[in-house]
């Protein structure tokens, strides 16, 4: 039976402890077309790439590859499926040279004696054939992300893919890379690959995507044929409800400021970034991936050793050195990655909840539980968390509750500022939902939060001003009345 | 009050029930099993286990802290050899009173540990690199100081701390055993220090987000594991009656045993001394029944070996069907 499908998904069914993280998702591919495969963060579209490319075993579900039914249960099996998958998170090994992570396993010649020559000749002319300007013998580590992002496609490509997923690849590129990785695509499907092509970007979808899937809460919810569908029909196949009940802010008149930075600078990323956060107000924060937010903040915070600049806290000057200093000052930094900087993954939700306030129940030998499972409970109970007690182990629960964890967490140290970088990224709809009326009560009760985010609704919904970044500087100052995202990306572009 | 008491003896049992069955299990083996019967369970021979492992009890306090920390720390052995022959240099060759041997012995301990802790907290060379340097330099003091031959010192105050009795009943280093198991426990239980130990182990950069001052909670530990290896030195000495600069070889790798088989993780972050005090037992009555039984010693390294990997193994498995 010849299909009319390179690929077929059917029923795909994953879930992890605590989340349902894929419900009979159905996927179909068609030999030469991009497929855009669109979704919130946490929707299900790494996971259904994972599957594919044999790192999760899904449950329930069946795969279909040209017709034939095809069980992937290993990454090899993917491999000599035809699957080749490009990763957000680039793998590739920065000491070797690029020939080297191309052929990476594979390499011509015996085991032990690696015909080098040969292979730094076939790397040279597969970057030719697509015009990388790239010389095969260099190390990796000496190259810029952009072209880093190349290797990995080139890699991708040279074995023989017919189905190739890129996940997220211009989330770190500049437009003209982004061309040329179009170039590269529309050169690829002609020759019959068939490209599933996770992004956010609208724009991009229009330009070089023919069909796209839309994912929510670990479900496909439809199918469009890219020239036949608006924006307007996807974000609402994506949010699954009105935008305008989505977001709870009551704005109020902001008061006094209750902090000011000037010329903040790591000697890196942030360069010399200056501005000033009310009382009660949220404070947006948008810009590029790289533009130096969460790095302004992490400087302002103290993490950063030798960084610069002047803090007004309430108008007196700051001497912040540290996180302890920070957050004498009363400022918390809830950090962008849980995983990274926030969770401690094999501890209880109790635990996690109080690492910042032991003061307030262990002294003299003496460690309060009572007070501790209250303190424990309360911010449980104000961030609506859902676990099954305070002894669950943090790192089962959804990735929601885990940030509602984190957040709650920072609270208890009683901030009168509240610094939350990406602060839904990896969160379920309804959390965010509860997130985002969560900042709305504290602005109410007088805490300035500023809010970083890459998430244009959230920024442009939440925000009463919003502080555009670009390349380590602030570049513009919008107020909520005013604010839109053309000119969100005018001045994050400039 | 009393319940929450009770509480957390039902939940130390629930926590370890794997080590102590297999402890209860050797105990009873060793009643029953008709060489071993007559002698196991004497007074004289319990309390012979708990003076033989007290030292590992002292480096396995110390070693928990650092594994939770997700570290390691291979000089303590190499310690119990250069602090045992400082002591025995002092009361003997310098003639100074033995007490002031035993604080040079401790000096010496919390100068290693320092140094450890100085340098691991300062800088990103992995801990298995700078303690086995400071193992290495450590030895050769050791041998340098003595020229390699031990110092013998049989004065009573000297055999105190390792062969003496207190009130005349209890070997000393029994006491000093409950009381070092005490105090790590509070350390590890009710201090801000003890929670901080875990937050920086199970992750180190959110332990910075969190405002914990990483580099002193690493240097407060490796100072404090140095410190007990000193301690351990002394006892070690006052047992054989000299300062020998080979003693204490291997015992890193018990303590790291005790530890593990007590169930704390090596990838850091978990971890309790409840655990490792039994897991210090169960090797201690281990290498007491094969002696008991007549095991030869070769052979009873390839027991404990494989005592070991099966402790660790059942633990592997009841871990991942959590």
């Amino acid at each position: 039976m010849v299909s009319e499908y390179l690929l077929e998904m059917k029923g795909i069914d994953k879930s992890f402890p605590g989340v349902k993280a894929l419900q009979k998702v159905d996927l179909q591919l068609k030999a030469g077309e991009v497929h855009a495969l669109l979704g919130e963060n946490g929707a299900g579209k790494s996971t259904l790439i994972k599957v594919l490319g044999g790192i999760y075993h899904a449950e329930a579900g069946e795969i279909f590859i040209e017709g034939q039914q095809t069980v992937i249960d290993g990454v090899t099996a993917a491999r000599n499926a035809g699957i080749s998958i490009v990763h957000q998170e680039l793998v590739l090994v920065p000491y070797m040279t690029v020939a080297e992570n191309i052929f990476l396993g594979r390499e011509p010649g015996t085991k032990l004696n690696v015909k080098r020559t040969q292979m730094v000749k076939e790397a040279q002319e597969l970057l030719d054939r697509y015009e990388m300007n790239i010389q095969a013998d260099t190390l990796v580590e000496h190259l810029t992300i952009a072209q880093q992002q190349m290797v990995e496609i080139v890699k991708a490509i040279s074995v023989n893919a017919k189905i190739l997923v890129m996940d997220e690849p211009t989330s770190s590129i500049s437009d003209k890379e982004v061309n040329f990785l179009f170039n590269t695509i529309r050169t690829l499907t002609k020759q019959g690959v068939g490209i599933i092509y996770i992004s956010h970007k609208m724009s991009e979808l229009e330009e070089i995507c023919d069909r796209v899937t839309v994912m929510r809460d670990g479900q496909t919810v439809g199918t469009r044929v890219v020239k036949e569908t608006t924006k307007d029909e996807l974000i609402a196949l994506m949010v699954g409800r009105e935008l305008t009940n989505y977001y709870v802010r009551d704005f109020v008149k902001p008061g006094e400021v209750v902090l000011k930075c000037e010329h903040i600078s790591d000697g890196k990323m942030a360069k010399d970034a200056s501005f000033e956060l009310r009382k009660g107000e949220i404070l947006g924060f948008a810009g590029l991936v790289g533009a130096g937010r969460s790095e302004t903040m992490k400087a302002l915070f103290g993490l950063t050793p030798g960084s610069t600049g002047d803090v007004y806290v309430k108008g007196k000057k700051a001497e912040i050195h540290s996180p302890i200093d920070a957050l004498k000052y009363g400022i918390a930094l809830v950090p962008e990655s849980r995983k990274t900087e926030g969770l401690y993954q094999v501890q209880s939700v109790k635990y996690n909840s109080t690492i910042q306030v032991l003061k307030q129940f262990i002294s003299k030998l003496m460690v309060n539980r009572r007070k501790e499972e209250e303190i424990t409970q309360k911010y449980i109970d104000l961030m609506r968390t859902k676990t099954p007690n305070q002894e669950q182990t943090i790192g089962n629960l959804s990735g929601g509750n885990q940030q509602k964890v984190m957040i709650g967490r920072w609270l208890a140290t009683d901030p009168d500022i509240l610094i939350l970088d990406e602060p839904t990224r990896g969160v379920d709809v309804g959390a965010k939902a509860e997130i985002y009326s969560i900042m709305n009560d504290l602005t109410k009760t007088g805490v300035s939060i500023i809010m970083i985010s890459s998430e244009m609704p959230e920024i442009i919904n939440m925000s009463d001003r919003v502080y555009v970044m670009n390349d380590g500087r602030v570049t513009g100052c919008l107020d909520h009345d005013t604010v839109t995202q053309e000119r969100i990306m005018q001045m994050a572009a400039k | 009050m009393a319940t929450r008491v009770k509480n957390g003896i039902v939940k130390y049992f629930k926590d370890n029930i794997g080590i102590i069955i297999a402890l209860l299990a050797m105990c009873i083996f060793l009643v029953i099993y008709p060489r071993t019967s007559s002698t196991f369970l004497t007074q004289k021979n319990i309390f012979n286990i708990l003076r033989q492992n007290s030292t590992n009890l002292f480096l396995a306090t110390g070693m928990t802290m650092v594994i939770i920390l997700g570290g390691i720390e291979l000089s303590v052995g190499s310690v119990i050899a250069l602090s045992g022959c400082v002591a025995a240099i002092c009361a003997v060759n310098l003639g100074l009173p033995e007490w002031v041997g035993f604080l040079a012995a401790l000096g010496v301990g919390a100068a290693v540990g320092i140094f450890n802790g100085f340098v691991i907290s300062m800088t990103d060379i992995p801990p298995f690199i700078v303690t086995l340097a400071s193992m290495n330099i450590t030895k050769g003091i050791a041998l340098v100081l003595t020229g390699g031959a031990p110092i013998r010192c049989m004065t009573d105050v000297f055999k105190f701390p390792g062969a003496g009795y207190v009130f005349k009943v209890v070997p000393t280093p029994v006491v000093l055993m409950l009381i070092i198991f005490v105090i790590a426990s509070l350390m590890i239980n009710r201090t801000q220090l003890g929670r901080h130990m875990y937050a920086v182990g199970g992750n180190a950069q959110a332990a910075k987000f969190s405002g914990i001052n990483v580099k002193k909670v690493k240097f407060i530990i490796y100072t404090y594991t140095g410190l007990m290896a000193g301690l351990a030195g002394i006892v070690t000495a006052s047992r054989l009656y000299s300062g020998q600069p080979t003693a204490g070889d291997g015992a890193e790798m018990d303590a790291i045993a005790a530890v593990v088989v007590g169930g704390t993780s090596m990838s850091g972050g978990s971890g309790r001394i409840g655990g490792t005090l039994i897991g210090v037992l169960i090797i201690g009555v281990l290498n007491n029944g094969l002696n008991l039984m007549g095991v030869d010693s070769n052979w009873q390294y390839i027991v404990k070996g494989m005592v070991i990997l099966l402790a660790v193994y059942v633990d592997w498995i009841r871990s991942r069907r959590r």
